[in-house]
C-alpha cells in the first residue's frame, strides 16, 4: 500500500494546532504590550519568603513611588501573595477579559486564591488516572491565561511570584516575549545557597537575565530594642551575588514590620529596570 | 492532522466533532470523492492530552471567551467570577441591543439546564450558547439548540 505523507497533501489542516498555539502566544504578547517591565521572583527553595518579598516590593513601589504595579501569583498550588496584599475576589469578567483584584496601594492581583475554595487543593476536571502526564500542561495553560486574559492595563511593573524551583522560570521565560528578568530570593544558609544556585543557573541557561539577589530572614530584629540578632548562619545572599555577578539588592531581617528594608530594595530594583 | 481516503487517494474533510460527556472525543471525516465517512475515537487520556494544550481538533469555531481554558479545566469555586455587563448585555431580551447584535432569549427548559452547570463555568457557557445562537439568527435558546451547539462546538459536559 502506498500512502502519501502529511506534507504531500496540499489541503489545509483544518485543526491547525500549530496556528492555535501561535495564536495563544500572540494573545500574551498583545496583553503585555502595555507592561513596561515583567520580573519573575524566584528561588530554588521553598519557605524563603518569595511571596513576602513580592508583596512588600509591590506595595512599596505602588505606594511610595506611585508606580502602576501588578502581581501574578504563579504558585498555583499554594497561593499566598493575594492575601499578603489584601486582595480578594470575585473577579469581574467581560468580553475584554478578567479584571484583576485590587490589593494594597492599588496593586492589581491575579491568583488561584480567587478561584479555589478555602482549603481546597488545586484540582482539574477529567480522568484522574495518569494525571501527572498532563498536569504540567494544565498549569502552563493556566499561567498563559493569567497573562493573556487578565486586563492588566498599562503597568510599570508586573511581578510574577513563582513556586520553588526552576521550572516555572524557564516555562514563563519561554512564554513571555518581553520578560525583563528575574529577582532571586534566598535565606542566609548554605543549604539555601546550593539550592538557589542551581535555580539561578537554570534561569541563566534559559536566557533569563538575573537582576539581583534579596537575602530574606537575614537576622531577627528585636521588637523591643530594635537590634538585629543572628537568625541563620551563612551569607548566601552575598555569595550568590558574587557567583553570578549580580547585585545583592538587600538583606531583610525577620521582623513584624519589615517595610523599611523592602522600600530600599524596591528603589534599587526600580533603578535596575529599563 | 489529516486523514486520507486510501482508495480514492483523496484528503478527507473534517465534518464533525463530538464530546459525549464521558471524557472521550469523536472527530468525523468524510471523503469528498466517494463520500466514505470515518470517525477517530480518542480515549479519555488522549482527549485530556490534547485538551491540556488548550487547542481544539477541527479548529476553533467561536472566539475564545476569557479564561476559557481555566474555567473549563479547573475545579473552581462557583462564585469565583461575576459576569460583567458587556459579556451578557441584553441576554434575556431576545431583541436587538443598541450596542451589539441580537441576543437570544432562553426558554425555561434551557435556563433550567443552564442552571445545573457548575457556577465556575456557567457564565462562560451561557455566553458560548448565546454567541452560537446569535451568529445563526436563533431567537430562542432551547434544549435542542443547546444539543446542536454541543455537537457542533464540542462542549463536553456543557
Amino acid at each position: 500500500m502506498s500512502v502519501r505523507s502529511y506534507f504531500d497533501l496540499s489541503q489545509a489542516d483544518r485543526s491547525g494546532l500549530g496556528e492555535q498555539i501561535a495564536q495563544q502566544r500572540r494573545r500574551v504578547t498583545d496583553r503585555l504590550a502595555a507592561v513596561r517591565s515583567v520580573v519573575l521572583v524566584m528561588s530554588g527553595k521553598g519557605g524563603v519568603g518569595k511571596s513576602y518579598v513580592t508583596a512588600g516590593l509591590a506595595r512599596a513601589l505602588a505606594g511610595g513611588s506611585g508606580q502602576a504595579v501588578g502581581v501574578l501569583d504563579a504558585d498555583l498550588r499554594s497561593p499566598t501573595v493575594a492575601r499578603l496584599l489584601g486582595a480578594s475576589g470575585p473577579l469581574s469578567v467581560t468580553d475584554d477579559g478578567v479584571a484583576p483584584a485590587l490589593g494594597a496601594n492599588g496593586v492589581k492581583v491575579m491568583s488561584t486564591e480567587f478561584l479555589l475554595h478555602e482549603g481546597q487543593p488545586l484540582a482539574w476536571r477529567g480522568p484522574s488516572e495518569e494525571r501527572f502526564v498532563w498536569r504540567g500542561s494544565l498549569e502552563v495553560g493556566t499561567l498563559r491565561e493569567f497573562l493573556s486574559d487578565v486586563r492588566w492595563g498599562a503597568l510599570d511593573l508586573l511581578l510574577i511570584d513563582l513556586p520553588p524551583g526552576a521550572d516555572g522560570a524557564v516555562e514563563l521565560g519561554a512564554l513571555i516575549p518581553n520578560l525583563t528578568g528575574a529577582l532571586v530570593v534566598t535565606i542566609p544558609t548554605d543549604e539555601s545557597r546550593r539550592s538557589v544556585s542551581r535555580t539561578m543557573r537554570a534561569a541563566a541557561d534559559a536566557g533569563i537575565r538575573l537582576l539581583g539577589v534579596v537575602e530574606n530572614m537575614s537576622g531577627y530584629r528585636c521588637a523591643g530594642c530594635e537590634e538585629t540578632q543572628p537568625m541563620f548562619s551563612g551569607d548566601a545572599g552575598a555569595r550568590l551575588a558574587e557567583e553570578f555577578c549580580v547585585p545583592l539588592l538587600g538583606a531583610v531581617p525577620f521582623a513584624v514590620n519589615g517595610q523599611a528594608p523592602l522600600q530600599a530594595i524596591a528603589v534599587r530594583l526600580r533603578e535596575a529596570l529599563p | 492532522m489529516k486523514f486520507l481516503c486510501v482508495e480514492c487517494d483523496e484528503a478527507m474533510v473534517f465534518s464533525e466533532r463530538q464530546e459525549p460527556g464521558d471524557g472521550t472525543f469523536v472527530a468525523a471525516f468524510t471523503c469528498p470523492k466517494c463520500g466514505r465517512r470515518v470517525a477517530m475515537l480518542a480515549n479519555p487520556m488522549e482527549t485530556q492530552l490534547v485538551g491540556a494544550l488548550g487547542v481544539k481538533i477541527g479548529g476553533k469555531t467561536l472566539d475564545e471567551p476569557p479564561m476559557e481554558f481555566v474555567r473549563s479545566k479547573m475545579l473552581g469555586r462557583d462564585d469565583a467570577f461575576v459576569e460583567g455587563q458587556s459579556a451578557i448585555s441584553g441576554q434575556q431580551s431576545g431583541v436587538l441591543n443598541a450596542d451589539g447584535p441580537m441576543r437570544p432569549k432562553w426558554s425555561p427548559d434551557a435556563q433550567s439546564r443552564l442552571d445545573r452547570v457548575p457556577g465556575f463555568v456557567r457564565g462562560m457557557v451561557k455566553k458560548i450558547y448565546a454567541d452560537y445562537a446569535a451568529e445563526r439568527g436563533i431567537e430562542e435558546i432551547t434544549p435542542a439548540v443547546m444539543d446542536r451547539a454541543r455537537a457542533e462546538l464540542g462542549l463536553e459536559g456543557m
